[in-house]
């Protein structure tokens, strides 16, 4: 049975919704069934910002997961908000530009880590960290194909930033190829 | 075009079946969290021919509503709980002067202002009719976008063919929460006895009347009579769903959003050898009560699991009272729901 | 003998006995507006929108299709019915406290939007239907049920003018106010409903016309007394005249 459930948490502007949408989009056109849901009510003031993605080839239950079984982490507060709630032995993506990886527990959790934020800016658009701990977490869960992400793009990047399309995808190929499991 | 998967919001599946539905007007007021709603209609209607109009006031959308039905157009008006406690005035006149409506409610938390977050508070309201009189409105709670968009379509048949409000129930998780879906127009969209009944000026006929005033000798008991009788009829509209029931011990009864996150738990249990199923009502007016007492028949025993401190479960208990009781377990407005907490509640009630 | 037929009911107006008290000016008003309707051929498309208060019976007095709204809602209401049905003529029929109470809201956004449709206003300073309560439009001075020593404008706030506040709103076309007290004024209270129902029918947006009337049961007078009051009291405090024609520029 393939299922993941992931929370993607980061600043705002990082982009985790987008890469949550991408995410969820990438599983609709495999085959899952999937559902996104952004943070609602009270947690909306604490600075950060999530979303939810639930990717299941059945049935999908609950759209609100509060012990995930795998966690994108784009910022520090985030590690310190989620890490407590990761199921046992749950993917753990960590971006080590902003984040301090020590402090993940690879003892409980199966860790990586990727410098997002210099890899986008080695890429030439540091707005694009989102999409290459994305790539990160597509190698450390084998749930989707980075062509099933590249693919999903257009319906997420607005039509006018199309032409970045391409340079999206290689810093998803970015994000896969360079994550490093501790 | 037509079956190309969509990925939306609870909201806009809500927006798009009314739209397949061939709803021509909405009426709205902003409050959070069903701000998609009329954002949406106030593009796409338009682009229909229809019409948009965001209201003075949650009253004022409420009675545009009624006259847009009482002219036999299908229209709509969403809001949240204390918008709807607004709408209560025209509802209660659609209800006694028989006009066809659609109403969502995408329910937040209360009572008062409460907050934005996702309740079940508001059960009581819409199942009982909600303001003053002696009605009903034929309620629908989806769980899914796609519920929620073919739920929309039925619901304009439902409001036609007995003319009556139609009250679409969601909550913050079902509006927010994105799902893909596939949408569909239906064939043909029947408006019933409509041309005996609407407004459109006489043109020769006779002129008509709709009103909710009835001051002569046995007129309102007629009307009441009536549309008792309409209520009556609804138990053939009854849906449900059944997930796991027929080897369960317990079975958990719960509607919406929180029907589909309990039904994560059960999964989880079921994986560990419990007996536990789901009884997810679809129509909370008319109540699944047939069923119900079937599962009580057969010596099950039930847990009514909310989104509010207990209200559906005063529903469960009439339905199933001849055979067993109901248990209660409620997420608090205010907290977000979650699998992890009802797996306590359920394991109490499977030894009880 | 030739017999010369000289005066008849309106067509669209019910061959009933109205429920209005003796003296009462509502069935003046309606009659106008069965007259106004039949002229300009507006009956077999019309929809009216009845109001909360003793004039929520007009329906049963014309020929024409009606639907009864909540109190003060008409204006939403005939929002609604026009929206859904924009070619057919519509327009709603309202009492003081109905339209400058608790209808407030309703009838300042439906100006204020513009909508294609007209509303009659009968004035008559007071709750007619529940008995005689303090009406918005209660004179400073003026005993009712709910001001039984005389309004009190320090107490109670002043009666409100509504042909002015509407002749504000950009979304207006034609806000008027008349009187049923004489032969003259209730001519220019037909030319009044004439105007606003033709702005709608040339699609010319919303109109408004206010119509100070008698309530001789609530006023505790004579119909010939309370005819009297009219110019006396009402006129001075709520001037006839035309506040805004679109077709006039503003007054």
């Amino acid at each position: 049975m393939a299922y993941i459930d992931t929370i993607i948490a980061g600043f705002g502007g990082q982009g985790v919704m987008l890469i949550g949408n991408l995410l969820a989009y990438a599983g609709m056109h495999a085959g899952l069934n999937v559902t996104y849901i952004p943070v609602y009510g009270p947690e909306m003031r604490g600075g950060t910002s999530n979303c939810t993605v639930v990717l299941s080839d059945d049935e999908i239950g609950s759209p609100l997961i509060p012990c995930p079984k795998s966690l994108i982490i784009m910022n520090p507060p985030s590690l310190d908000k989620f890490q407590s709630q990761l199921e046992e032995n749950g993917h753990l993506i960590v971006n080590s530009s902003l984040v301090d990886a020590s402090k993940c527990d690879t003892k409980r959790f199966n860790v990586w880590t990727i410098d997002a934020n210099a890899i986008a800016d080695r890429l030439g658009n540091t707005r694009m960290a989102n999409m290459v701990a994305l790539g990160a977490f597509l190698k450390a869960t084998g749930i989707l194909t980075i062509e099933d992400a590249s693919k999903a793009l257009e319906f997420v990047i607005s039509a006018r930033y199309h032409n970045l399309i391409p340079a999206n995808t290689v810093a998803i190929e970015a994000g896969f190829n360079e994550a490093v499991k501790l | 075009m037509a079956n190309e998967r969509l990925f939306i919001k609870g909201n806009e599946a809500i927006s798009r079946g009314a739209l397949a539905a061939g709803c021509k007007c909405f009426f709205g007021y902003p409050i959070t969290p069903q701000n998609d709603i009329p954002e949406f209609f106030s593009e796409e209607m338009l682009k229909t021919g229809g019409d948009f109009v965001q209201a003075e006031s949650e009253i004022a959308a409420a009675n545009m509503l009624l006259g847009a039905g009482a002219a036999g157009i299908r229209a709509m008006s969403s809001s949240s709980s204390p918008g709807m406690s607004l709408k209560q005035e025209a509802i209660s006149y659609m209800a006694g002067s028989r006009v066809p409506a659609v109403l969502v409610n995408i329910v937040r938390g209360g009572p008062g202002l409460g907050d934005i977050g996702p309740s079940q508070g508001d059960y009581y309201q819409s199942t009982r009719g909600g303001g003053h009189g002696d009605y009903r409105l034929f309620v629908l709670a989806p769980s899914t976008a796609q519920e929620a968009y073919d739920l929309t379509i039925k619901a304009f048949d439902v409001a036609f063919k007995y003319r009556t409000p139609v009250m679409i129930q969601g909550d913050a998780i079902l509006g927010q929460m994105k799902e893909p879906i596939v949408p569909w127009i239906p064939e043909t969209l029947n408006n019933y006895d409509v041309d005996t009944w609407c407004l459109h000026g006489t043109k020769g006929r006779k002129e008509r009347l709709v009103k909710s005033l009835f001051l002569n000798d046995g007129e309102l008991a007629a009307q009441n009579l009536s549309l008792q009788a309409t209520y009556d009829s609804w138990t053939s509209e009854v849906m449900y769903e059944e997930f796991e029931c027929a080897d369960a011990e317990l079975i958990i009864v719960a509607f919406g959003s929180i029907a589909r996150i309990t039904k994560s738990t059960i999964r989880t249990l079921r994986a560990k050898g419990h007996k536990v199923g789901l009884f997810r009502p679809i129509t909370l007016y008319p109540f699944p009560n047939e069923a119900l007492e079937n599962l009580a028949k057969q010596g099950k025993k039930f847990l009514t699991i909310e989104h509010n401190l207990g209200q559906m479960v005063d529903d469960v208990r009439l339905a199933v009272r001849r055979h067993a009781d109901s248990d209660f377990f409620g997420f608090l407005p205010g907290n977000l729901p979650s699998p992890i907490d009802c797996e306590e509640p359920i394991l109490k009630a499977l030894k009880a | 003998m030739e017999e010369k037929l000289v005066f008849t009911r309106p067509e669209c107006v019910v061959d009933r006995a109205t429920h209005y008290c003796p003296g009462c000016q509502h069935g003046v008003a309606h009659r106008l507006i069965g007259e106004v309707l039949d002229e300009m051929q507006l009956a077999d498309k019309s929809i009216l929108v009845s109001s909360i208060g003793c004039s929520v019976f007009l329906y049963n007095y014309l020929h024409i299709d009606a639907v009864e709204a909540p109190h003060g809602r008409a204006p939403a209401v005939a929002t609604g019915v026009k929206r859904a049905r924009p070619d057919n003529f519509v327009f709603t029929y309202q009492g003081d406290g109905d339209l400058a109470s608790i209808g407030m809201a309703e009838i300042m956004h439906c100006a204020n939007r513009g909508e294609n449709l007209s509303v009659i206003f009968v004035n008559n300073t007071v709750y007619g239907m529940t008995g005689g309560q303090m009406a918005p439009t209660t004179l400073e001075g003026q005993k009712t049920t709910t001001s039984p020593r005389g309004r009190d404008v320090l107490h109670d706030g002043n009666a409100i003018r509504m042909a002015e506040i509407i002749a504000q709103l950009e979304g207006t076309s034609y806000s008027t106010r008349v009187a049923l007290d004489t032969v003259l004024h209730i001519k220019q209270t037909k030319k009044a409903i004439k105007k606003a129902f033709t702005l709608q029918n040339e699609k010319k947006g919303f109109g408004f016309v206010e119509i100070l009337a008698t309530c001789p049961t609530n006023w505790k007078m004579s119909s010939l007394d309370a005819n009297e009051r009219i110019a006396k009291e009402l006129i001075p405090y709520f001037p006839l005249g035309t506040y805004k024609d679109i077709e006039q520029g503003a007054k």
